[in-house]
């Protein structure tokens, strides 16, 4: 109980990317599905530091690292274009981008 | 005694501000909510020793992606509530059944390969200077693509964002130029 091991850590990691996962589901606007994915990605950081330390190497906090710059660019080109679409249909609702469907 | 303390104190906190994230109908205390999350988890990042990781996650996330965020939000019509999605009982059930495949998983992993040996072990050396001794002897590539990649996202949000971008001055001449700016201060004065 007192002592923190790897697996409190990895059980951290699931929770919060359960959580994420429930936002994504069930979140309707596109912002806050933005949100959720941050959420996920913050949960797998976690996961590689967390292994990154018990294991005595530093290929997970690298890929840490990648995991950042990627949300990070992700927010940029993912908010530019929510942007474009809310100038051109007012609104940034999931069921409104619905012009692929078949 | 102390790590664990702080390691529940901080999970705690992270969860109660993710689901709070998650579940709130107003779109103001999610970014809140979802910005503080961000700042305990740089927490388990000390905790665990990477304290240039942490470092960064409260550079990166609180400072730049939530900026972005709340810059974003000025644009949209955010202080409305934000209306949520009727549950569907199929996704329901695919996603429980996901998260519990990945509960197994991610238990079962550690067990099933004990005899990991580091591929980049640690020297005793701050981590910060560790990390730039591997980061840039084994991982420079992907830096460098990183690096532009990072390049290109900002380009695209300029462009994105921007107003009137898909015109390019230089290839107008001089006389169409004139042209274009007597009708701007034809509409100013008008």
């Amino acid at each position: 109980m007192m002592e923190i091991g790897l697996n409190h850590y990895l059980v951290l990691s699931t929770i919060l990317f359960c959580i994420g996962l429930v936002g994504v589901m069930r979140r309707k606007n596109l912002l806050l599905l933005f949100f959720a994915t941050e959420i996920l990605l913050n949960s797998v950081n976690i996961a590689f530091a967390a292994i990154s330390h018990y294991y005595g190497d530093l290929t997970g906090q690298m890929f840490a690292f990648f995991v950042i710059a990627i949300a990070a660019s992700e927010v940029a080109v993912g908010l530019g274009l929510l942007i474009v679409w809310h100038k051109r249909h007012g609104n940034i609702d999931l069921d409104s981008m619905s012009s692929m469907r078949g | 005694m102390f790590e664990a303390i702080a390691f529940y104190l901080f999970a705690f906190l992270t969860t109660a501000m993710f689901f709070i994230a998650v579940t709130t109908s107003q779109a103001l205390y999610a970014l809140t909510a979802l910005a503080a999350g961000m700042i305990f988890i740089s927490a388990f990042f000390f905790i665990l020793g990477a304290e240039f990781l942490g470092a960064i996650q409260i550079v990166v996330y609180s400072g730049a992606v939530m900026a972005l965020y709340a810059f974003g939000m000025m644009f949209f019509d955010t202080t409305r509530e934000v209306k949520e999605k009727q549950g569907n009982k199929y996704i329901i059930v695919g996603l429980s059944t996901m998260a519990a495949i990945l509960i197994v998983i991610i238990f079962a992993t550690p067990m099933l390969t004990d005899n990991i040996t580091a591929l980049y072990p640690t020297v005793g050396a701050g981590n910060t200077q560790e990390v730039g001794m591997v980061l840039f002897t084994k991982y420079l590539v992907p830096f460098e693509v990183a690096a532009v990649m990072l390049l290109v996202a900002m380009i695209s949000g300029i462009v994105l964002a921007g107003k009137k971008m898909d015109l390019s001055l230089t290839l107008y001449s001089t006389a169409e130029i004139k042209d274009m700016k007597k009708d701007q201060d034809k509409k100013v004065l008008s």
